[in-house]
Parts: C-alpha cells; structure tokens; sequence
C-alpha cells in the first residue's frame, strides 16, 4: 500500500477538556443515568445478531458486484448471491473460516487486509463490505481508503464505544466494557481498533468522504441514524462515497 | 493380524464400499502414424497412444466430467486398484490403490457416484502413453532422446484431442496438484470455452528458480550415471538407476517441510547398535530417502524423467499467454478457479500460488484461494485428504 502523509497527531489536551461546552459533562452525565434508569425499566431487548445484513441486503442493487472484506463464513454474501444475484468476492484472512465460504458456494481469497487490495484493480466493485471488521484491524483508516478506491460505495458497520452502556462499564466499574456487542475480556478482544460514531464522522469529514446513509442498533432495534445517536448506538452503519455531494 | 489391520485391510480394499474396485486402463489412438502432430517446441510426434482410466459414468448430457491432471512421477491410475497388474508389470499397483484414492471415489470428495473422472497419462511419460520407451516406428527402436521435447501446453492439447475422441464439448471441472495443477491452469487458458471451474493445487503459473534448481540437480544426477548410455538404455542388463534414484531422492525432499520431517523421523538411528563407523543407511531419514530411490527407480524411467521435468522448467502461463503479463493471460479464463496453496511447501511457495490467484481475481472473475496450514509440505496436496477433500467436494457442488 502507497504510504501516506499522517497529519501530525492532535492531541486532547487537559486544557481543551476544560473547555467543554458550559454543562456539558454536566449534561452528559445526566442523559447516561437516564439511560440506564430507563434501560433496567425496559424487557431485555432481542440480540438481533445480524440486523446489518438485512440492511445490507436492501442497500444492494440487484446484479451488483460486491467486495466483502473480511467476509467470515460467507453468510452475508451467500444471501447476497442468493437474493441479489450479485457478482460476490470475499476476503478472509482465517483458514476455517475460508472453508465454511467454499461450502457455501462463495468465493473468497485468504488474504490479511492489512496488505491492502494491490491485486484488486480502481472502482472493480460497485459496492464494498467492511462489516464488523473494521475494529479488528491494525491499519483501519488505509483499508478505508482501500475501500474507498476498489469501491463506488462502502458499507461501514461497527460497534460504538460511546454506547452508554459501555461508558457506564468503563466510568463505574473502571474496567474495560464487556457488553452483549464488545463480549470479550481485554485480554482476549481482537477488537484493537475501537471507535465511536463521531469518530467515524471525523474521519469522513477529514478525508472527503461522504456519508451517504446510517443505520443504528438502539435496543436490539435497527433504525435510521438520527444525530445525537452517539451514546444510544450499539452498533453503526453507514454507507459512504468518495466526494462531495 | 491384528483385529483391527484386518478391518482396514478390508476397508481399504478395492471392495470396500467407497472404493471405485478394480480397474483397467484404456488406451486410444489419439494422433495416427501418418498424421504426426507438430509440438510447442517444434518437433514432431505420430502415432501417439494415450492411456487413460475413468471412474463413474458419463451423463447422458455429457456435463458431469471431472477431468483429473497428474503430477510429474504420476500416472493415470487415479483410484482403485489395477486389475491389469500381470499384463501391464506394474506389479507396485498390488500393494496400493491408485495415488488419489482417498479422493476419488463412490462418495467420495471427487463422487463417483456424480461425476464421471478421466485421467490420461501425459505425452513423454512410461505408463502406456506414447514417452522416449516407446518404439520409433521408424527405427524399430525405442525413441530414447530422440524424442521429442513436450511441454504442458503438448499435453494439454492432447487432453482436447482425448476429449474429442470422447465427445466431450466441456469439463464440469478440470483438477490437478502440482504438475496436474499446472495442466489445469494451462487447460482453463487454452479452452476456455470447455472448462468450467479449474482447480490448482500446490502449483502456480511457474516454477520458481529454486525449482529450476532441483530439477537440474536431477537431471544431472541421470545424465551422469554411467548407465545412462545417452538415453539408450533400454535393452542392457542396467539403466541408470542409481541415477533416477539420487534424482528420488532429491525431489522427496522437495516435497517434505523441515518441520515434516523432524516429525517424522528426527534424528533417530535405523539400528540402535549405537555404531558410528560408515556411511551405510544409519538415519531413518536416509533410509526413508533410500527406500524411495530405490522403489522409484523400479517403476519409472529415467529419459521419461528427463522430459517431464523440463516441460515442468519451460511451463510459464504468463509468457505463453499474456507476454509476461500473469494477468493479461488470466483474462482468457472463463472458468471458475480454486486455487490451493500449503504454508510448509517450499517448491511451489503459498506466496507464488496465491499470485496466481490474485492474477484471476484482478480481471473480474470469482477466485477462491485458500491456503491450509499444514506440515506435510509440497506432499500435503496428496496427504491432506480430508481438507483438500472439504475445499474440492464444495467447489466442484456450487
């Protein structure tokens, strides 16, 4: 992958925290016991493991040709060829995983990400996945821009670490969030790249890259993103384009 | 014998209910004496007989061939076990079913059951297809260096010639491991149009320097041997066995990974006389590699050696078909492509299979490559049965 110029890293200073907004730890503080109040209230809400796909599914025309970067076992491009009839290529970096997508019938390359997509030639796939994947990988933002140049359009889904409930894990317990969408120990997690919402929307405001539309999870329940969404999103998607609008 | 040998002698024999039983090669006529064919490097060759197996039956609507290429020392006895063995002297066949039998057969990875499979012999080698033992019409002597030089691409030809002769128009899949996985890139590059899903194991679209290297050490150690009579071997009492033996030996180590072969044989002593006085067989390693030589050398002949060898040097899909470009050729393939490559296997490296996969993916077509972790190195196309079985009884159902 070409190297890139990194802007020099901006650091949060003590100072700049002091300078919050009139309130508006305040405030926050306040909206996250709200949640949790009213989350102890509420029946637990349903998993709903694969709410992207159904999303997903719908955001892809028919026929289209699809990149899945990180595809796992080929569950989501299955149902793509299947329903789509979509010209479908996975990547994979696990062996195991890699034979699930060949029962399948979905063909995949073993690859790890981090090498880039060298082989894969400019805007080769109407739309490319990055579906859970993202956290997981040493160098995220050059696999977005990867996704970005391979693609006419990415999907991006993740879990937020500005969720509530993984704030509360990490301000109340002091340790790090094990929830129902980050469920592993820290020394166990392969999520080493963990991000928030706004941080998605900084990246894409940084980097000319538009978001065309969002999804989020708020209590095992899928629905447009709204903003203010930051502490309430278990889980984003986005779709993103190269370019203004 | 102990209880449980006796069950898998039973198992494992030629009427065991997933084996495809006995068999018997055919051989067919593919090129006549006074049509000689003209080949890649500019010789000739007539008449040419190709021995071929099949298992399974052929559809009605001819769309269920699974076409199976095979290696250097291989031959067309994919699976089962040769009925022939008192005719044809390949009296080894009696102690083993052919090389690819925990593959190939009734349900099976490759399913006979499903799938009608050919394997031929290739042109050049000593197992009933027309090589440098056969006779010379024209002299009345067996060929020796005067045969011709083939390549992969001569042998790929002749497979649409056997195909033709079958009235075959297209392979649900063509399917080989090293060599045989060169011939079937190179057949889903000559025909796209007949092929329908390619799968490469343990092979790329070249061989590598190091692999280059090995072969000349090989053919050095045949050339050398005084026995060897400049190739015309054939009616003295010795050819040059101890020289296709050195040149065994060799190409097994080739096929093994360091980490294989401290497994299986370490530094152990063949006699634990604790004696360390001669250079006779004293490691299990040397008379594993002993053994092999040996074995080889009564079952295979060394002008046939020399010859296929080279065709594997000269084989480069990307300077026959793209003019160096890996991926200009690769936009001939219609064919869905599998490729497989082994971490532990030093002669045809994961890194150049998984070129040649990136070659396919990067004109457009649907690739899968998957790279197995195992120990067994270049041999583990052979050895790893039940994953390269998963990855081939998947690909070839979708």
């Amino acid at each position: 992958m070409t190297p890139q110029p990194r802007p020099a890293h901006k650091l949060v200073t003590d100072r700049e925290l002091d300078h919050l907004p009139e309130g508006e730890l305040e405030h926050r503080v306040t909206q996250i016991i709200a949640l949790m109040k009213a989350r102890r209230q509420r029946p637990a809400a349903d998993e709903s493991p694969r709410w992207q796909e159904e999303i997903i599914a719908k955001e892809i025309p028919m026929g289209a040709s699809v990149l899945d970067l990180g595809c796992g076992d080929g569950f989501l491009l299955e149902r793509l060829i299947r329903e789509r009839n979509v010209r479908a290529q996975g990547v994979e970096i696990d062996p195991d995983q890699v034979y699930s997508c060949v029962d399948r019938g979905v063909p995949v390359i073993q690859a790890d990400l981090s090498a880039g997509l060298l082989w894969c030639p400019d805007k080769a796939f109407d739309v490319v996945v990055l579906e859970e994947t993202l956290q997981t990988l040493q160098n995220p933002r050059d696999v977005l821009e990867e996704m970005l140049r391979v693609g006419k359009r990415g999907i991006v889904s993740f879990p937020n670490f500005a969720h509530f409930r993984v704030v509360v894990d990490l301000v109340a317990r002091g340790r790090m969030p094990v929830t129902p969408r980050l469920p592993f120990y820290w020394y166990e997690s392969a999520n080493i790249h963990l991000l928030t919402l706004r941080d998605l929307c900084d990246w894409a405001e940084g980097s000319g890259v538009r978001i065309v539309s969002g999804h989020v999870l708020v209590e095992g329940v899928p629905r447009e993103l709204q903003p203010d969404d930051d502490l309430v999103a278990e889980e984003v998607l986005v779709v993103v384009e190269r370019g203004g609008p | 014998m102990a209880p449980k040998d006796k069950e898998n002698a039973r198992n494992d024999g030629p009427e065991a209910l997933d084996s495809v039983g006995w068999t018997s090669a055919h051989t067919r006529r593919l090129v006549s004496a006074d049509a000689p064919i003209e080949l890649e490097l500019g010789g000739t060759v007539g008449p040419v007989d190709v021995e071929y197996e099949t298992y399974g039956t052929l559809s009605s609507r001819k769309d269920n061939v699974v076409f199976v290429a095979h290696a250097l020392s291989g031959d067309a006895h994919v699976a089962g076990w040769d009925r022939d063995t008192a005719k044809n002297g390949r009296v080894w066949r009696q102690r083993k079913p052919g090389w690819w039998d925990a593959i190939v057969g009734p349900g099976k990875a490759i399913d006979t059951n499903r799938y009608f499979v050919i394997c031929p012999n290739v042109l050049g080698s000593c197992y009933g297809t027309t090589g440098p033992g056969s006779l010379d019409e024209k002299t009345g002597k067996p060929y020796g260096l005067d045969f011709p030089m083939v390549t992969v691409g001569d042998w790929v030809a002749m497979h649409g010639r056997l195909l033709d002769a079958l009235g075959i128009a297209r392979v649900h899949a063509v399917v080989g491991g090293s060599l045989g996985g060169q011939q079937a890139l190179e057949m889903a590059l000559a025909f796209p149009d007949r092929v329908e899903r390619a799968v490469v194991l343990a092979a790329s679209a070249r061989l590598s320097a190091q692999g280059l290297a090995f072969n000349a050490v090989a053919r050095y150690c045949i050339l050398n041997d005084p026995n060897f009579a400049s190739g015309n071997y054939y009616d003295r009492a010795s050819g040059p066995d101890n020289g296709l033996a050195a040149a065994r030996m060799l190409a097994h180590i080739t096929y093994l990974s360091d980490e294989g072969m401290h497994q299986k044989f370490g530094r152990r002593l063949q006699t634990d006389d604790g004696k360390k006085a001669g250079f006779g067989i004293e490691f299990a390693v040397e008379s594993y590699l002993d053994y092999q030589g040996r074995a080889f050398a009564e079952r295979f002949d060394a002008n046939a050696y020399l010859y296929i060898t080279r065709a594997m040097d000269y084989y480069d899909a990307a300077a026959r078909w793209g003019e160096g470009s890996l991926v200009d050729a690769c936009r001939r393939v219609r064919a869905r492509a599998l490729v497989v490559s082994f971490d532990s296997d030093w002669l045809y490296p994961p890194g150049d299979c998984k070129d040649l996969a990136l070659a396919l993916a990067k004109t457009d077509r649907p690739v899968t490559y998957a790279n197995v972790p195992s120990r067994y190195g270049h041999d583990s196309f052979l050895v790893e049965t039940q994953k390269v079985g998963r990855l081939l009884r998947s690909f070839l159902a979708h």
